[in-house]
Order: structure tokens, then C-alpha cells, then sequence
């Protein structure tokens, strides 16, 4: 529970995350700034919120960046970063992201499905990808079709 | 018209076979998210708010409050059969309750946690029934400075009282109120924070934050850094029932737990992890065998199991009488009110007493036909454990998909959603809490009205929050939940040392 250890050697990464909290104070300063204001009717314009917001930011960045300097705070405990589970999952979400406007949204979810199988350490591409495509197919035509839930068209949509 | 008289123009609301059907989806739904690891009642609320354009008021929070209670249910037996639990306030019930199904007692565990649940649902949901009108009487004499501070009051307590520390909970708030600002400021009709782009005019879609903090982020966070592989599901060898001696040692745990869950869950802070430790340690305390907890006491999951579901059924109270969102749930039915028109609040009880107590009735209902789902069902849910997480994610992943490529057919809307995943991800590495992205994000443009009003009677006088008697000690309450626990550890610090 206690955030201050003292005498201990800076902790980079949870410094790093205080100066990402102060970069987004900066961005929503910048933003903040280019709000038009010219509604004097209001007795509070739309940038008063955001000024606090920005004020909040900027102090628990502060804080943070502080924590981390001063050896970080304590954290629970992770495994080792997998690099070849976020490869695929990074592959499978980009994928999805480009190809759903393009091939359509069965195509797009089959590769995501199997890309995601994968990163979680199964060696049965081809079973995946099987179900992976009969559960997008049966997400489409549940959704789109029965439920008139847009989801897009696409190459093999326009089979069906 | 007195509270039963309305309780029972409820009920004629809620047994309706339409209506029924919608409470049954919502519990068999939320039981199988409860169940399912990686899954939780915020998330799948969510994914079904555009439901809301297709149904009526009532039959989607008669299935929304059927996930939400359901999904407590659920989440009971898999921190009891695998030790993983998913959500913070089923952490207590692993702790006795995975020991109990080691002894080959899993059984009689899964038993106390669903009677317990439905006992504790039950009190709770007497308690909204008989504390939502006597609240709202109260809320009425609130104004725009009250309902403010009421709301800072919330916002404090939900991400600076509750959790490790103050600092990351605040930042996790402040994360929320800056994603609530972004869009068409609607007093004055400025875009604020659209860095130019057309799809962020309307703002960013509530949907697209929880499915990517809690589905994203949570898929990216177990299959990149999660410490070992899969842990065994526990079989259950004994009968789903218990014994006298079972009973004799559970019902008064099970009352405990309400009576110290349900006020916890009804005040502004709302959260399940403080009464469920609570009701531990109380146990623990009162327990003729105190030697047994550790070992599997069943005294250790019918205490908190009742607390974690009467503080669930406490947090509708403020939703209900308030408009004020405690939980990460509670903050995305309360858009599920606005996309329907509806403003929360106090006069939802009055404007709308036909969904109010419709909901209120369901409730009920819900808790009868979850005790049938968990107890003789069972082994159904217990085979779902069983779904590899290869499929499991792969599928959560699709839906999450389908939940937001749906809102507009807008890849920027996927953009945003991988980012929140991404975001959900860093900020379970560096041990921020997700729950207060959420509540900023609804309760902070909500905030931002009500100063706006509060500013207006005032004519400009930041004043008036500290000259109204019940603002300034909603205000002072707020300062204290904040600085107070620093100021302790200051002083015990001193007084050590001097």
C-alpha cells in the first residue's frame, strides 16, 4: 500500500508512465487552448473544464514522475513478456483493422480468430481458422442479418 | 401510492412472458460471463448497449440487470473451481472456496456461495425496494451546487478511497473526464479535443473504451505477460449441496454479509472489495473454528460471497435514486438511460415508475431463477471452464469487433478501440485501475452540466459551493477521503518516531 520507498534506486518504467501523464496534460492543454471561446453568454465557457482536467493531469503526472524517481511504487507481479504472443496479436488486430473495409468483416474476424488462437499457444491452425470462420459467418448473419446489426459488406458477404 | 402498491405494479411489469424471457437471457448470460475468466459484466453490457436502439426501455435493463447479478452468481464458481478470479470482489471467495474444492468440498462451497447470493440478493434488492424512495425524497432538496460536490464526492471516493493508491486512481479518473470532453460541447456548440477529425465530433463512444480497457487490454495483458499457463479446473466430486452442519455454519455469515454489503454498496463509493474483506475478517473473527480458515472454512465463502452480491444489489441504489454511477457497470447503464433519453436522477422514480419498479421487480426475479441456474445446473457452467483460451479469446476479440466496427462502420472507430486495448494494457503492467476511466468518462460531462448550472444561479460565484451547507459537507468529506488517509500515516509515522 505504501507508494514511497525511500533510498531505493529509480524505478524508469513507472517514471516513464508520469511523464506520459504529463505529455497528455500537454496535449489537452494544446487542445484546450484551441477550443473557440467567443461564447461570452455562458457564465462558464467550454474551457473551464478543461483547464481543470489539464491541472489534474498535470499535478498526478507530476506526482507520478516523482513516485518513479524515487523508486516506483509497487506493482503485481508479471510474467515475462511473451514477444511471439504479441507479434500475433498485433498482426491479427492490424489485419482485422485494414482488411475489414476491404475483404469484409468474415474474412477480416477469421484471420483475427486465428492470429489470436496462436498468440495463445495453439498449434492448430487449420482447426482454428475453421472455427474461427464458422463463428464469424454465424456472427454475420446472427447480426447483420437477423438482428439488422451493420456490420458491413464484403467478399463474402455478398454470397449470402 | 406506498412502495408495495408500486412494487406490485412492478412485478406485473416484470412477469410479462416477454419480459421474463429478457430477465432469463440476461441470467443465463451473465451467469456464463461470470463464469468465463476474462469476461465481466461491464464489458458485456456494453457490447449490448446497441440493443438499446432495438428494444424498449424496460426489456433491456430487465436483461442488463439480469447480466449484472447473474455475472456475480458466475463469477462465485470459478474463483471457487480455479483460483483465477476475474474480478477483485471474487478474490475473497477464492481464497477459502478453491481451498474447499481441493478437500473434494466443491460441492457444498458452489452451494453456499448461490444460496448465500440468492439470500444476499434478496435482502438487497428489499433494501432498493424500501431505500430508493426515502433517497429520493432526500435528493430532491438538491441542487446543481449539491449534486457537484455529490459528484466529487463520488469521483474521489471511486478512484482515490478504493484501490492502492490515490494518486493512480485519480490519474485513471482524470483519463475518463479528458475521454468525456472529447466532442461537440453541447451548451455551447464548440468541438473540443476532435484534433480535427469528423468522426470525433459526436465524441467517443462509451463502448469503444470499456471493450478496449477490459477485452483489448485484458487479451494483450494474459497472453503476453500472464506468469504461468492455465491453471487446472477443480472437479466437483460431491453433490451440489450441503450438509446440516453446512447450514448451521453458513446463514448467519450469509446475514452478515448483506447487513455490512449492502450499505457499502448504497453509499457514493459503492464497491464490492471493502465489504468482501469485511466480511472475512468478521468470520474469521466469530468462526468456532477459526483453525480452519486457510484450510477451506465454509464460513470464509458464505460471508463474503453474500456481501460481494448485496454491495451489487447496494450500488443500484444511487444509479437508481441519484443518476450516480459507482461501478464501471453501473456508469455504462446509466449511458444505456441517456441513449434512450432518459434522464437519471431523482425524478426517474417518479417520470418513469413503470421502468424503475419494473427493474425493481425483476430483480427478484432474477435471484429465483439464478439459484436454479447455479445450483442444479451447475456442471453446465463448470463444463464452459473447459473451453480452451485459444477459442475463448479469439472469440472475445471477434465480438469486441463486432461491438464496435458496428456502432458507424468506421475503422477509426477500431483505431480507438485497439488504443484503449493497448492503454488497458499498460495500465494493468503499472497497476492502474480501469473501473474510474469508465465512471469519468459518463459522470464527468454530467459534472460538468451541473457546475455549469450550479455557476449560472450564482452568476459566476465559485462561492456557492462552500455556502450551502450540504455542498460544503459533501465537498469537506471528499477533501478528507482524499488527504485524510495521508494525514494518518503522516501522523502515526511522527508518532513512531517521536
Amino acid at each position: 500500500m505504501d507508494d514511497r520507498r525511500i533510498g531505493r534506486a529509480p524505478a524508469w518504467g513507472d517514471a516513464a508512465v508520469g511523464a506520459a501523464v504529463l505529455a497528455l496534460a500537454a496535449i489537452v492543454a494544446w487542445q484546450t487552448n484551441l477550443i473557440p471561446a467567443h461564447a461570452v453568454y455562458a457564465q462558464v465557457g467550454p474551457k473551464v473544464i478543461p483547464w481543470m482536467a489539464t491541472a489534474m493531469l498535470a499535478v498526478l503526472g507530476t506526482l507520478l514522475t516523482l513516485q518513479g524517481v524515487r523508486g516506483g511504487w509497487q506493482h503485481e507481479q508479471h510474467g515475462e513478456l511473451n514477444v511471439w504472443a504479441l507479434a500475433w496479436l498485433l498482426l491479427g488486430l492490424a489485419l482485422n483493422v485494414v482488411l475489414i473495409g476491404l475483404a469484409g468483416f468474415i474474412i477480416a474476424s477469421t484471420l483475427l480468430f486465428t492470429c489470436t488462437a496462436l498468440a495463445f499457444g495453439s498449434r492448430r491452425l487449420l482447426r482454428d481458422a475453421a472455427i474461427g470462420f464458422v463463428l464469424a459467418l454465424a456472427s454475420y448473419v446472427g447480426f447483420d442479418r437477423v438482428l439488422g446489426y451493420k456490420i458491413g459488406s464484403g467478399l463474402i458477404e455478398g454470397l449470402l | 401510492m406506498d412502495t408495495l402498491a408500486q412494487l406490485a405494479a412492478g412485478f406485473a411489469v416484470a412477469l410479462t412472458p416477454y419480459n421474463l424471457m429478457w430477465c432469463l437471457v440476461g441470467v443465463t448470460v451473465g451467469t456464463a460471463i461470470g463464469v468465463l475468466p476474462g469476461l465481466g459484466p461491464a464489458l458485456t453490457i456494453a457490447l449490448l448497449l446497441p440493443l438499446t436502439y432495438k428494444v424498449d426501455a424496460i426489456a433491456a435493463f430487465i436483461l442488463f440487470a439480469g447480466i449484472y447479478y447473474g455475472a456475480m452468481y458466475g463469477g462465485s464458481t470459478t474463483s471457487i473451481l480455479m483460483n483465477t478470479p476475474g474480478e477483485t470482489a471474487t478474490i475473497v471467495t477464492s481464497l477459502e472456496g478453491n481451498k474447499m474444492a481441493r478437500r473434494g468440498r466443491a460441492g457444498a462451497a458452489l452451494a453456499t456461495a448461490a444460496i448465500g447470493s440468492f439470500v444476499a440478493g434478496t435482502i438487497g434488492t428489499i433494501g432498493i425496494t424500501f431505500l430508493a424512495e426515502p433517497v429520493v425524497n432526500f435528493a430532491l432538496r438538491f441542487g446543481p451546487a449539491e449534486y457537484f460536490s455529490l459528484m466529487v464526492l463520488a469521483f474521489v471516493t471511486v478512484s482515490a478511497v478504493l484501490g492502492s493508491s490515490a494518486v493512480r486512481g485519480l490519474t485513471s479518473l482524470a483519463l475518463g473526464i479528458f475521454l468525456g470532453l472529447i466532442g461537440i460541447d453541447l451548451q455551447t456548440g464548440q468541438p473540443r479535443f476532435t484534433f480535427g477529425l469528423t468522426e470525433l465530433l459526436d465524441g467517443i463512444n462509451v463502448i469503444v473504451v470499456a471493450v478496449g480497457l477490459f477485452a483489448v487490454g485484458e487479451t494483450l495483458y494474459i497472453a503476453c505477460f500472464r506468469k504461468r499457463a492455465g491453471s487446472e479446473v477443480l472437479a466437483v466430486k460431491d453433490s451440489v449441496w450441503m450438509t446440516r452442519e453446512d447450514w448451521a455454519r453458513s446463514w448467519k455469515p450469509w446475514l452478515r454479509g448483506s447487513a455490512i454489503g449492502f450499505p457499502i454498496g448504497a453509499m457514493p463509493a459503492g464497491g464490492a472489495e471493502v465489504p468482501t474483506f469485511l466480511s472475512y475478517f468478521i468470520e474469521k473473527r466469530l468462526s468456532r473454528k477459526p483453525e480452519e480458515f486457510g484450510q477451506g472454512a465454509i464460513e470464509g465463502v458464505a460471508g463474503p460471497e453474500a456481501a460481494n452480491n448485496a454491495s451489487a444489489a447496494g450500488v443500484l441504489v444511487p444509479m437508481l435514486a441519484l443518476g450516480l454511477p459507482t461501478s464501471a457497470t453501473a456508469a455504462i447503464m446509466l449511458s444505456a438511460f441517456q441513449s434512450y433519453g432518459i434522464t437519471p436522477g431523482p425524478l426517474l422514480l417518479q417520470q418513469q415508475s413503470a421502468l424503475v419498479w419494473g427493474l425493481i421487480a425483476s430483480l427478484y426475479v432474477a435471484n429465483v431463477m439464478l439459484l436454479v441456474l447455479n445450483l442444479p445446473l451447475v456442471g453446465l457452467w463448470v463444463k464452459m471452464l473447459k473451453i480452451p483460451e485459444p477459442l475463448l479469446y479469439g472469440g472475445i476479440l471477434v465480438f469486441a469487433t463486432i461491438g464496435t466496427y458496428g456502432i458507424s462502420q468506421s475503422q477509426v472507430d477500431l483505431i480507438l478501440l485497439y488504443a484503449m486495448g493497448i492503454t488497458g494494457l499498460f495500465m494493468r503492467l503499472f497497476d492502474f485501475p480501469t473501473a474510474p476511466v469508465i465512471i469519468g468518462m459518463i459522470l464527468g460531462p454530467l459534472a460538468e452540466q451541473e457546475f455549469r448550472r450550479a455557476m449560472t444561479i450564482s452568476q459566476g460565484d465559485v462561492m456557492i459551493f462552500l455556502q450551502k451547507p450540504l455542498s460544503l459537507t459533501l465537498l469537506v468529506l471528499a477533501l478528507v477521503a482524499v488527504v485524510g488517509p495521508q494525514l494518518w500515516r503522516l501522523l502515526r509515522l511522527r508518532s513512531r518516531s517521536g
